[in-house]
């Protein structure tokens, strides 16, 4: 078996979760891996689109932010963030959208925002950019982030991003369609148990064990009774992870585990 | 009475202490030069706008030209924090800065609400959020037209916006290709508007290519020729993002004393944008973009 890093597993992962044809949101740092992988791998007609304006992008090197100039130069278009947020994602166009945060918690909400009180913060993050809209509007969302008691609490400190909310129906009640779909940590994967809405262990990424998850988030954890172990990614994906997508390691810095 | 004029002279005339500044460019076209020329004067008490208060605002803030924000992300992009605002929330340094938070969306419709002349804009937007509860001016109505409730925002009307672009004409007509950002709808909502432009061009460049005018000069007040007004952020076509200096910055900021040496050097200690190309050197060509030129098309009728 190839040497790999957890990183490149949630990239492998987050890959998976795409479908061919798929209109994606792209982040910056593990989902504009995920997604540049997709599209190299079993997904060339994703079409990708970031929220700096540029739609069905080909970048030619690894976007450092969300506005790099490679975006645009060979897209199919590029227009006004007001047409982004009104047309493609309130209008419903977009399949998929890819977030991170510092805390996600049992129902899939996100903060991104504060730790502590929201008057008189602990840590003052960067704010929601268009993470909200995008948890609202997109039709599944996919998560990504660090398994610990800190990032995975009971309850966030501040929801930035709506996910299930308090559980059951309440994001439906409030008129919200779509939700997270899937949580990818460096320790596991989880999906949302479709009464409860609460997350549920689904898959454990190799050499790590019920027992650790449970002792690195922050609530009593439901397991999944199918639990499977995350496949590890392949030596072809971690060849265009390493050769094509990140050669300088910007984002995915040590080469090997 | 002429637009054309030295960035010194359009700050000077068109920034007012108190004012509801905008600088706006999604990480493309961020008109830097225009930020350092508002520290160089000193301006005071600045209400600060945009979406992504970048390294600009970061730099404002640290200088003290600020006492109010609002914004939707604020951070360095793919890097870290912004180390002046993080202070500046958390510890009250170097003053207090209040704080309006909203969301990319929720930016985009305020400037959009003020470009139109509206109160407000709608959205599907914010259900289940906790950013309507820490900011009270998100509003929520009931659809006039059926029974769905929606989220407002109220619409943003600065006092002087400020934008970076490729080209434009004396009379202040700007031509903008790449990121369009939300510049054409902060400028429509603003009184006053000074655009700095990579070229100055004859109006006959602008007249032979109208799809591209994303600012019409009869709202422009100010026109000034700014080469490489936008480093360390990117013109499409002229420069590529000096996305070393944002990892740089990171340690630049963090310390206070590297920070106040960083404006002492290369804004205090500089008379204008000229003076800081020159300084830059050989690092200026090194960004220089590649030529990509587009397929022509037939105007004619």
């Amino acid at each position: 078996m190839p040497d790999y890093t957890t990183s490149e597993l949630m990239v492998s992962r987050a890959a998976k979760e795409l479908k061919n044809g798929d209109v994606v949101f792209v982040g910056i740092g593990v989902p504009s891996l995920a997604v540049n992988l997709a599209y190299r791998m079993h997904a060339s007609g994703i079409c990708m689109i970031y929220e700096s304006g540029a739609v069905g992008c080909v970048p030619k090197r690894l976007p450092i932010s969300i506005g790099d100039p490679c975006l645009v130069t060979g897209s199919l278009a590029v227009v006004p963030m007001l047409d982004v947020f009104n047309l493609y994602l309130q209008r419903g166009l977009i399949d998929v959208g890819f977030l991170g945060g510092a805390q996600v918690d049992r129902f899939g909400n996100i903060n991104s925002t504060v730790i502590g009180d929201y008057r008189k913060p602990k840590v003052r993050l960067p704010g929601s950019g268009g993470a909200c809209e995008i948890a609202a509007l997109a039709k599944r969302v996919v998560i990504t982030i660090g398994n610990s008691k800190r990032t995975l609490p009971e309850r966030v400190d501040f929801v930035t991003s709506p996910g299930y909310l308090r559980g059951g129906r309440e994001r439906e009640t409030l008129g919200l369609k779509g939700g997270p779909e899937l949580v990818i940590t460096d320790m596991g994967v989880y999906r949302f148990d479709p009464t409860t809405r609460e997350m549920v262990l689904v898959s454990v990424h190799p050499g790590v064990t019920v027992a650790t998850i449970k002792d690195n988030i922050g609530w009593d954890v439901k397991v999944a009774d199918d639990l499977t172990e995350t496949p590890p990614p392949t030596s072809e994906e971690i060849r265009i992870i390493r050769e094509e997508l990140d050669p300088q390691g910007i984002f995915l810095r040590s080469k090997a585990s | 009475m002429a637009k054309l004029m030295t960035m010194k002279d359009a700050i000077a005339s068109f920034v007012r202490d108190g004012d509801l500044v905008v600088m706006e460019g999604f990480t493309h076209l961020i008109p830097f030069a225009a930020g350092h020329e508002i520290i160089r004067q000193r301006k005071r008490d600045l209400t600060l706008a945009r979406l992504t208060p970048d390294l600009i605002y970061d730099q404002l803030i640290f200088a003290g030209c600020a006492r109010k924000m609002i914004f939707s992300w604020a951070g360095n992009p793919g890097v870290g924090p912004l180390h002046a605002f993080r202070r500046a929330v958390e510890q009250g340094k170097p003053g207090p800065l209040a704080i309006e938070e909203y969301t990319h969306f929720g930016m985009v419709l305020r400037f959009m609400a003020g470009a139109s002349n509206l109160p407000f804009l709608p959205t599907r937007n914010y259900p289940g959020t906790d950013l309507t509860a820490a900011n009270p001016l998100f509003k929520k109505v009931r659809s006039p037209y059926g029974e769905e409730d929606l989220w407002c925002v109220p619409a943003l009307n600065p006092d002087v916006t400020i934008v970076h672009a490729q080209r434009a004409d004396a009379d202040g007509n700007t031509q903008v290709w790449g990121l369009y950002g939300v510049q054409k709808e902060a400028a429509f909502a603003s009184k006053r508007v000074i655009v700095s432009v990579e070229e100055v061009v004859d109006p006959s460049v602008i007249r032979s290519d109208p799809n591209r005018t994303l600012i019409p000069g009869i709202i422009v007040s100010a026109v000034v020729h700014e080469p490489f007004g936008a480093h360390p952020s990117f013109v499409q076509g002229a420069y590529d993002r000096d996305n070393d200096f944002y990892m740089k910055w990171d340690a630049v900021s963090r310390d206070e004393a590297s920070f106040q040496g960083y404006l002492d050097e290369w804004v205090h200690g500089l008379p204008d944008r000229a003076a800081y190309v020159r300084k830059m050197g050989a690092r200026v060509g090194g960004l220089q973009a590649d030529r990509q030129m587009c397929a022509p098309v037939n105007y004619g009728f």
